[in-house]
């Protein structure tokens, strides 16, 4: 029976020939990351298992970007408690505050998950690497912990779904309103304990920003994991980053899938989450009414140099509305500095936005930007939560990074062409 | 096992932000997380004396951040077992490794009531409601997960192979 691209990556990391949905397995672990929320339960967690020493110092990444650069006394503690675990064991991916970025940005900007690799991340969007060719799973500081000692993981074989993206991109459309429109179909629990494979004639020209921001948000509907066959566009990417050999997996013809969706990319305009989860879509057309207080472009999932160079492009010569505050973060040093390279920053700065340093930020509601009482925010970030990035009553829009420049000139939601 | 608890009831898509808000992750402290758990949602039950007691969800319970501080906070605040209609993944996951005892049961999530006293055996799986009336059977426990439970967690299970 053939195998889709995650049964095959699967089996390869267990030993085993093939696999098939259900079946149990130990796996051999590539890379495991934790960053300064999840690494310390995870390096008590480690302690208890007792093991002299990791499993091994280069196939760990720990990052701190939630908390960071401190933002009260326990966060500075446990961001010590992190950096005191790297130094002792030597971590080798050990990012310090200036060397450090989002976790979900920097490792495939480094180079440090190709395709073929298996990823454990102690935090759920460590889906992102899906879009380089790669099973990555988020699991808790626990698992995270057995991992950091024995370099294996228990793995349940999830069905796979198939998602094939048919048509072309209208304007101002691009990934993240691909996968917030594949959401809003499926659910938020519509690939609970599934993988999510992407393909189709749509997303074959789609650049790697684009597709990092799609296989980031696979956790939204519940998917373990969501993943891309890797193709030229995959190692041209990866083969200026690492001199490790990508291994190229690719799904059999005959592999069975659970279903198969079809999405004609070509009906979509851009798309809005809701408050309050990331299936509540509505097109950007039916969504234009919602006044803002602020707009966050930054996150793991629109963070990168695409997406800030979208949102110069519209936000160029403009500025944003009075009464709404615009935070720009980029999503690692080295996307910071290509920004200010190539004039970005400049621009922001002249919009009126503030720039935050390359961590988080608001996406989380634990450090910066965050809402109060009744305040609304249209955010490229990926979830929406009931009080996600402040109070309880504070409402957060998803949007991808146009619309979201566009909404910061306008002071409520609307497109590029709006303006 | 058997337990007797009154139950804090909840909707569907509870996800691990609401269970345990961001701002309070800046510790690990078991203590502090229990007191914090539910803080915006429902700020009565981190003072309130909740050892024993019952929390029943609706579907997609634990979903979102991977954040094991949320099944942490919930087994620190003495709730003696999480009853769903399903549990996202990784919350799933986290229960289990932690020692949190979860069972899932649609009928039993929508038939009970927030303030309901429950009846619960942890091993057969079966619920009762002393309040209302009515037994429900929770899914069986994987086989796979229950050997996690009688090592008494993931890392006891790992050591002892
Ligand atoms: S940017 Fe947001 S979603 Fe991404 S890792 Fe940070 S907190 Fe999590």
């Amino acid at each position: 029976m053939g195998m889709t691209l995650t049964e095959k990556i699967l089996a390869a990391h267990s030993g085993v020939d093939s696999v098939k949905p259900g079946d149990l397995l130990q796996a051999k672990v590539d890379l495991a990351l934790a960053n300064d929320i999840t690494a310390p339960l995870a390096i008590k967690v480690f302690e208890e298992v007792g093991k002299p020493d990791v499993f091994d110092k280069d196939k760990i990444a720990l990052v701190p970007d939630h908390f960071v650069p401190n933002k009260d006394i326990p966060s500075a503690a446990q961001a010590k408690e992190m950096r005191d675990f790297a130094k002792k064991y030597s971590i080798t991916n050990y990012f310090e505050v200036g060397d450090m970025g989002i976790e979900h940005v920097i490792l495939p900007e480094k180079g440090l998950v190709i395709p073929g690799d298996l990823v454990i991340g102690a935090d759920s969007h460590t889906c992102t690497y899906g879009a380089v060719g790669a099973f990555s799973t988020g699991v808790g500081s626990t698992d995270l912990g057995v991992i950091m000692a024995t370099g294996e993981v228990w793995l349940k074989v999830p069905p796979t779904i198939k998602v094939v993206f048919e048509g072309k991109l209208k304007p101002w459309v691009g990934g993240k309103d691909l996968i917030i429109c594949l959401i809003g179909q499926l659910g938020v629990e519509g690939a609970n304990y599934r993988a999510l494979e992407f393909t189709g004639p749509a997303v074959k020209d789609l650049s790697m920003d684009n597709r990092l921001t799609m296989s980031n948000m696979a956790i939204e509907c519940g998917a373990k994991n969501g993943i891309f066959e890797a193709d030229e566009i995959t190692m041209a990417y990866v083969k200026e980053r690492t001199s490790r050999e990508p291994v190229v997996y690719k799904a059999d013809p005959d592999a069975v899938y659970e279903r198969e969706i079809v999405i004609d990319v070509s009906k979509i305009e851009p798309q809005v989450a809701w408050p309050h989860t990331p299936d509540n879509v509505k097109p950007v057309s039916e969504s234009t009414g919602v006044e803002l207080d602020q707009v966050f472009i930054g996150s793991c999932t629109n963070g990168r140099l695409e997406d800030l160079t979208q949102a110069a492009e519209i936000l160029k010569g403009k500025k944003r509305a009075e009464g709404v505050r615009l935070i720009v973060i980029p999503g690692s040093p080295l996307i910071y500095k290509q920004a200010i390279q190539q004039g970005l920053i400049e621009i922001f700065l002249d919009a009126g936005a503030t720039i935050g340093p390359p961590t988080c930020g608001p996406c989380l509601g634990g450090h910066m930007g965050i809402l109060t009482k009744g305040e609304k925010c249209a955010s490229t970030s990926n979830r929406n939560f009931l009080g996600r990035m402040g109070d309880i009553e504070s409402e957060v829009y998803l949007v991808g990074p146009a619309v979201a420049a566009a909404s910061a000139v306008l002071g409520r939601i609307g497109t590029p062409d709006e303006l | 096992m058997e337990i007797e608890g009154k139950v804090w009831k909840f909707g569907d898509n509870i996800d691990t932000d609401v269970i345990i808000p961001a701002r309070f992750l800046n510790v690990s402290d078991k203590d502090i997380l229990a007191q914090n758990c539910f803080a915006d949602l429902r700020p009565d039950f981190g003072s309130t004396e909740t050892t024993g007691d019952v929390i029943v969800g609706g579907s997609n319970f634990g979903c979102g951040s991977s954040r094991e501080h949320a099944p942490l906070a919930i087994k620190s605040a003495g709730v003696a077992v999480v009853i769903a209609k399903s549990f996202a993944r990784i919350f799933y996951r986290n229960a289990f490794n932690i020692g949190l005892p979860i069972l899932e049961s649609k009928e039993a999530a929508e038939a009970i009531e927030d303030g309901d006293t429950l009846s619960v055996d942890l091993v057969t799986g079966e619920i009762t409601n002393k309040t209302k009336g009515g037994t429900y059977c929770a899914s069986p426990i994987p086989d796979f997960m229950r050997s996690i439970i009688d090592a008494g967690g993931l890392v006891e299970y790992v050591k002892n192979k």
